[in-house]
């Protein structure tokens, strides 16, 4: 988790306003906070991961994301931010809509399908595929939206949304020379910045 | 041989009264020429005054919420006895807890059954309807007499929360956390609603005497009981309510009456509420509270606008609320929020799971009270970092 803290983290300006929907226990908030002197608020429904939130003093709103993001003004954030939480929520399409309504930019994380295991493992084995980054079994999965980078930049193309920086990376997070050469392929974990003018 | 108290109890615990000549100018337009306060201190004010936390009581609360009065005869403890002490979520290891009666109280402070000076006779029905603003001013003034400039916390459920709100706007230097537990930011029409029955309810009792009732040797028993019972219902849920009682009938009764006695297990219980409020609580005093339910509203004094009353704030917050209240539903807990997110204040918010309806604030549900003990954790961090 740590290297893609630091990534998210060099993309935000010093003192941003951030909004992180599915702040787990407030690790990246926290950490930002350190380091890029954020102030902000994270959104959360499991009530352990808020509890650890409000331990490490983390500015947290019990809320189901499910539900929208009616109760933030319009550009109210500088940045909202979405790590490894886009494939587990219901309305896609709306929180990435709402996200860039909320925010000035939208910052978004999550597993890419595409990547070559993967695939293998449904083309060969015709089972529905476990690796690192996706290490759920199909009944157990919270993930229910499974899709490759090239998915989800087909589906900003649609809906108009800028592509401002992206970085794609292995199942530890780093950033090595096959994935960005081969993101679809040898990527296992992609990060969006976005926006939408 | 007295029987011994807990020993995560703050034990046995004197009210104390502070007397205040300074006149009291309130929302009203009236003044109270001079007033008590009764409260009560669990803890230790730490060197630089720093660790004082102020516990605001709802509409029946009062100043005693922990510990005992009596070691004799040790009953039952403060209001919220539960939380507070050496080891529980407001800690009295590490805090200075202070908790007033408030004015219009019946429990010492000031209030209609006191005595008013201009003719010598109890206030009865004049003493004027006070509002959260007033009891926030007399409680800065107690914080004064205590020596406290500025509380680590201010924490308080239901009306509670709505003084621990109100605190944080008028006298935002003043404190550094405010504890909103199953608040509102105003009241609803359907709150008002169920207010003015129970008024009308003690009005309409023959034994009020317009207020009077003290001079007569009477107490608009039936009246208060019924207030009691109606707003006993406002603070439990359907769901708690099935779960109590469900259709029981009382002990031994096998089949109906077909009369209007008693049948209903929740009938005796209402009942047995109604009965013990009237021999500890003051119907002037239940009337003056429901008003002040009414009238709070903080936005009011700014256009309407609750986010602009909080943009002077500079409290820390933490809102809480339970999902089976339906007297102060999450949802009012939420705007309170989101007027606090506009306003770019430090907020969290917890939304506790629970069929207790309203009066989940004052029981020891797991989360509830880690919530309330993390919160309170780092509160006292920051209190020894300073000290330190």
């Amino acid at each position: 988790m740590r290297p893609e803290l630091e990534l998210i983290s060099e993309w935000i300006r010093p003192s941003a306003r951030v909004l992180d929907l599915g702040c787990g226990d407030g690790a990246l908030l926290a950490y930002l906070r350190e380091h890029r002197q954020v102030s902000g608020y994270g959104l959360e429904i499991d009530g352990a991961n808020m509890l650890r939130c409000i331990q490490a003093g983390v500015n947290v709103i019990h809320a189901d994301l499910e539900a929208g993001l009616a109760d933030f003004g319009d550009s109210s954030f500088d940045y909202v931010i979405m790590t490894q939480t886009l494939q587990a929520v219901r309305q896609t399409e709306t929180l990435l809509d709402e996200m860039l309504r909320v925010g000035r930019q939208g910052i978004v994380t999550f597993p890419n399908f595409g990547f070559w295991r993967c695939r293998i493992q449904i083309a060969l084995q015709g089972l529905m595929p476990v690796v690192k980054t996706l290490p759920y079994q199909w009944y157990d999965t919270p993930n229910i939206h499974l899709f490759t980078l090239r998915d989800f930049e087909q589906l900003c193309r649609r809906k108009h949304i800028d592509i401002l920086q992206r970085t794609v990376l292995d199942h530890a997070h780093r950033p090595r020379l096959g994935p960005r050469l081969w993101p679809n392929l040898l990527g296992e974990i992609a990060l969006y910045r976005l926006g939408r003018a | 041989m007295p029987p011994t108290l807990p020993p995560d109890s703050v034990g046995l615990v004197i009210p104390q009264i502070a007397h205040f000549d300074e006149p009291l100018a309130l929302d009203c337009g009236r003044t109270l020429a001079n007033y008590e306060i009764v409260y009560e201190t669990y803890g230790t004010l730490n060197a630089d005054r720093s660790n004082a936390v102020l516990i605001c009581h709802a509409l029946s609360g009062d100043h005693h919420v922990a510990g005992y009065h009596d070691e004799d005869d040790p009953g039952k403890p403060g209001w919220w006895d539960n939380c507070i002490g050496p080891g529980k979520p407001i800690d009295t290891r590490e805090f200075f807890v202070v908790c007033c009666n408030n004015l219009g109280g019946c429990k010492g402070s000031t209030g209609p059954t006191a005595i008013n000076p201009e003719n010598r006779k109890p206030y009865g029905p004049d003493f004027p309807i006070v509002t959260v603003k007033d009891w926030v001013r007399s409680q800065a003034r107690l914080a004064d007499r205590l020596g406290v400039q500025q509380w680590a916390a201010v924490i308080g459920g239901s009306l509670g929360g709505m003084q621990a709100m109100q605190w944080t706007i008028t006298f935002p230097d003043r404190v550094r956390h405010s504890l909103v537990i199953a608040a509102a930011p105003r009241l609803s029409a359907q709150n008002i609603a169920f207010n003015e029955v129970a008024r009308q309810a003690i009005l309409s009792d023959p034994d009020f005497h317009h207020g009077h009732y003290y001079e007569f040797g009477v107490v608009p028993r039936r009246g208060l009981m019924l207030a009691r019972m109606l707003g006993h219902i406002t603070y439990l849920s359907d769901e708690g309510m099935r779960a109590k009682f469900g259709r029981e009938l009382r002990e031994g009764k096998m089949n109906f009456n077909f009369n209007f006695e008693t049948e209903f297990q929740v009938e005796s219980y209402l009942r047995h509420q109604g009965r013990a409020f009237v021999d500890r609580f003051d119907a002037n005093t239940y009337l003056l509270i429901t008003k002040t339910l009414d009238y709070f509203d903080p936005a009011a004094d700014f256009d309407e606008d609750l986010s602009a009353a909080f943009h002077r704030t500079q409290a820390h917050f933490l809102v809480i609320a339970f999902t089976s209240d339906w007297r102060f539903a999450p949802t009012r807990s939420r705007e309170i929020v989101r007027a606090l997110v506009r306003a770019g204040r430090e907020v969290s918010y917890a939304e506790i799971p629970s069929e207790h309806g309203h009066d989940t604030f004052l029981m020891p549900i797991p989360l509830y009270h880690e919530v309330l003990r993390s919160y309170l954790a780092r509160v006292a961090r920051e209190v020894n970092a300073h000290a330190a």
